[in-house]
C-alpha cells in the first residue's frame, strides 16, 4: 500500500505504540482487500460490547489507554452491554458490570465520547452524501450508505478503533465506487406497511443477496419511507445478508434511476408475498405463551418511543410476560419528557438505556430470567438469539403489546 | 499425496491442522457457544459439533460486527478455530482475525472451497502465500 509520509511517521512508531499497533492492523486488513492507500474518515464509531470485549478485549483497550491512545477524530461508541443504572433486576452480575465499567474508563481516557447508540444517523451527527466514515454496526453501516450516501465498511471494534487513532482507514470496499454498483436488482410487488413488514422485507433481500460484496438496487416502492422504516428495513438486510449498502429506486441519494447504479443490465428477481411468508414462517408461534417481548435492535427512536407509549396507554402487561425496551439516552431524556417512558413503566415495561437486547449477555439474562419464548416486532433480533437458546418470534408492534398484554401470542 | 489451493493472501500465520467443513455461513455471535466451543445455532449445519482447534471451511460471513472482538476474546482462552477458510471473507472478519492473529484465508482460485475441501482432511494454511494443501 502506498503510505503518505504521516502514515509512515505513524508506522515508525513517531506517534506513539497505539498509533503503531492501529497502522499496522489497517494495513494488515488493508493487504486483503487489496486497498492500495488510505483514505480520511470525518468520524468513527466503535461496537464494542463486553461480551464480545471479554477480559481479553478489555485488557487490550486498557493497555492502549495506558499506552497514551488518543482519538484523532469524533469517536462514538455502539450501545453498551450492561445498563449501569439497571442490571441486576434483569439478571446481569457484579462481574460483568465491573467488565463494563472497566471498559468504559479506559475510552475515556482515549477521548472516546460515550453516545452507546446505534442510531447515531437519527440522533448524534449523520454523515453526509460522500462523506468516509469509519462505523461499526451494521445498521449504522447500511444506512449511513444507502440512506445518507456516505461511505463505510463494516468496521468492527478493533478496526473502529483503529480508524479513531490514525483518522483513516483503508480505501477498499465501499470506499470505491466500484463497489457501490448494484449487482442484484429485486422488484418489489407491495409496499410494506409497518416496521415490521419492513424488517421482513430487509431480511429477505438480505438472505436472497447472500454477501457482503453483494449490492442489492431495489424497485417498486411506492412512495418515501421513513427513517425508522428504513431503519428496520436495513437492520434487517445487514444482519440476514451481511448486506453493507442498498439502493431503493428514486429514493436513495445515488440511485436516482436504475441506470446510476447499473441497476438496468441485471436481471430481476420478483419478491411478492411468498418470499416475505417464507422468511416469516419459522417465527410464527401465535397461541403459544410468550415470556418476553423486547423492543430492541436498533435502539428506539423518540417516534417509536411514542408509539409504543400511545399502544400501552391504560392497559397492563400479564404477570407471565416481560416487556424490555432499548433506546439510546438522547432519545431516553426526550421520551422521559414527553411522558412516553412513564406509559410504558405503567404497563409494565422496563426501558434500559444505551444498551440493546441481544449485545447485553442475552444467553444469561435468558437463564437468569427463564426466558425461552421471545417476540419482537425487530427481524434483526429474532435472527440473532436463535443461537443465544431462545425461541424468538416476530410479530408487529401493535401485536406485541397485545400478546404482552394478554400472556400469549396473538398473531 | 498433497492437493495444493491457491487463494488470495490472508493473514495470520501458517497452520496445521483437521478440516471442519459446511456449505453454511459464519457468525461468532449468531453461531456458536463460546465458552463451550460448539456451534449453538440449531438451524446451522455444524450444529453440536465443536471448532476448537479445527480449521473451518465455510462459505462467507454473516451478520453484525461482534466477531471482530469475539475472535481475539476466542484466541485468547484458546477455544478458537486454528483457521477459517471461505470463499469470501467479509471485512469484520478480516478485521477479527488481524487483531487475533489468527490466519484466515477466502477466495480459492478452483472454485468452491466448501467442495474441495472434506472434513477429515489435513491442512497446512499459508496464508502470507495465498496457498492451502492438503496433505492427507
Amino acid at each position: 500500500m502506498k503510505l503518505r509520509d504521516d502514515e509512515k511517521a505513524m508506522l515508525s512508531g513517531e506517534a506513539g505504540p497505539a498509533v503503531k499497533w492501529a497502522i499496522e492492523h489497517q494495513l494488515q486488513v488493508g493487504r486483503m482487500f487489496d486497498a492500495e492507500d488510505m483514505v480520511q474518515v470525518s468520524q468513527a464509531h466503535m461496537m464494542a460490547d463486553p461480551e464480545s470485549l471479554g477480559e481479553a478485549g478489555v485488557n487490550f483497550t486498557k493497555k492502549l489507554a495506558a499506552d497514551g491512545a488518543k482519538v484523532c477524530i469524533p469517536m462514538i461508541t455502539d450501545p453498551r452491554g450492561v445498563d449501569l443504572s439497571c442490571y441486576a433486576p434483569i439478571g446481569q452480575n457484579e462481574d460483568m458490570a465491573n467488565l463494563e465499567r472497566r471498559f468504559v474508563a479506559a475510552c475515556q481516557e482515549i477521548g472516546i465520547m460515550m453516545t452507546n447508540t446505534c442510531i447515531n444517523y437519527q440522533t448524534i451527527m449523520p454523515p453526509v452524501f460522500g462523506d468516509h466514515v469509519a462505523y461499526g454496526d451494521t445498521g449504522v453501516v447500511i444506512y449511513s450508505n444507502s440512506v445518507c450516501g456516505a461511505r463505510s465498511n463494516f468496521e468492527g471494534g478493533p478496526s473502529a478503533l483503529a480508524a479513531g487513532l490514525t483518522g483513516r482507514t483503508p480505501r477498499y470496499g465501499l470506499h470505491l465506487d466500484v463497489h457501490r454498483q448494484a449487482s442484484r436488482r429485486y422488484r418489489v410487488t407491495k409496499t410494506p406497511q409497518d416496521l415490521m413488514e419492513w424488517g421482513v422485507l430487509g431480511a429477505t433481500i438480505g438472505r436472497m443477496a447472500g454477501s457482503y460484496w453483494e449490492v442489492p438496487v431495489i424497485e417498486g416502492i411506492e412512495a418515501a419511507p421513513t427513517s425508522d422504516q428504513l431503519k428496520h428495513f436495513g437492520a434487517a438486510m445487514a444482519s440476514y445478508g451481511s448486506t453493507p449498502l442498498f439502493h431503493i429506486v428514486g429514493i436513495t441519494p445515488e440511485c436516482r434511476v436504475l441506470a446510476d447504479v447499473g441497476g438496468d443490465i441485471l436481471s430481476v428477481t420478483e419478491i411478492d408475498d411468498n418470499a416475505t411468508a417464507t422468511l416469516k414462517q419459522p417465527f410464527n408461534a401465535k397461541g403459544e405463551a410468550v415470556d418476553v417481548v423486547v423492543f430492541a435492535a436498533p435502539q428506539l427512536s423518540l417516534v417509536e418511543m411514542g408509539q409504543l407509549a400511545s399502544l400501552c396507554g391504560g392497559r397492563q402487561r400479564s404477570e407471565t410476560t416481560d416487556v424490555i425496551v432499548c433506546t439510546s439516552s438522547q432519545v431516553y431524556s426526550d421520551a422521559t419528557a414527553m411522558g412516553y417512558i412513564s406509559a410504558i413503566e405503567a404497563f409494565g415495561g422496563k426501558v434500559l438505556v444505551g444498551t440493546c437486547f441481544y449485545q447485553q449477555y442475552a444467553r444469561e439474562i435468558g437463564e437468569a430470567n427463564g426466558w425461552v419464548r421471545l417476540l419482537s416486532n425487530s427481524a434483526k433480533i429474532v435472527n440473532i438469539l436463535g443461537g443465544y437458546g431462545y425461541q424468538p418470534a416476530l410479530a408487529s408492534m401493535e401485536a406485541c403489546i397485545a400478546s404482552a398484554e394478554k400472556g400469549e401470542i396473538v398473531q | 499425496m498433497t492437493t495444493e489451493l491457491r487463494c488470495h493472501v490472508g493473514i495470520g500465520p501458517t497452520v496445521e491442522g483437521i478440516a471442519l467443513v459446511a456449505d453454511d455461513n459464519f457468525s461468532a455471535r449468531y453461531d456458536l457457544d463460546r465458552l463451550k466451543g460448539v456451534f449453538s445455532r440449531p438451524q446451522h449445519k455444524l450444529y453440536g459439533q465443536s471448532y476448537q482447534d479445527m480449521i473451518l471451511v465455510l462459505n462467507t460471513a454473516k451478520g453484525g460486527v461482534a466477531t471482530a472482538w469475539m475472535l481475539y476474546e476466542m484466541t485468547s482462552r484458546q477455544i478458537a478455530p486454528k483457521a477459517i477458510l471461505f470463499n469470501q471473507a467479509n471485512t469484520i472478519l478480516a478485521q477479527g482475525a488481524a487483531l487475533a492473529n489468527l490466519a484466515m484465508v477466502d477466495r480459492f482460485a478452483d472454485g468452491d472451497v466448501t467442495q474441495l475441501i472434506t472434513t477429515g482432511d489435513h491442512l497446512r494454511v499459508i496464508p502470507a502465500k495465498g496457498q492451502v494443501i492438503i496433505t492427507g
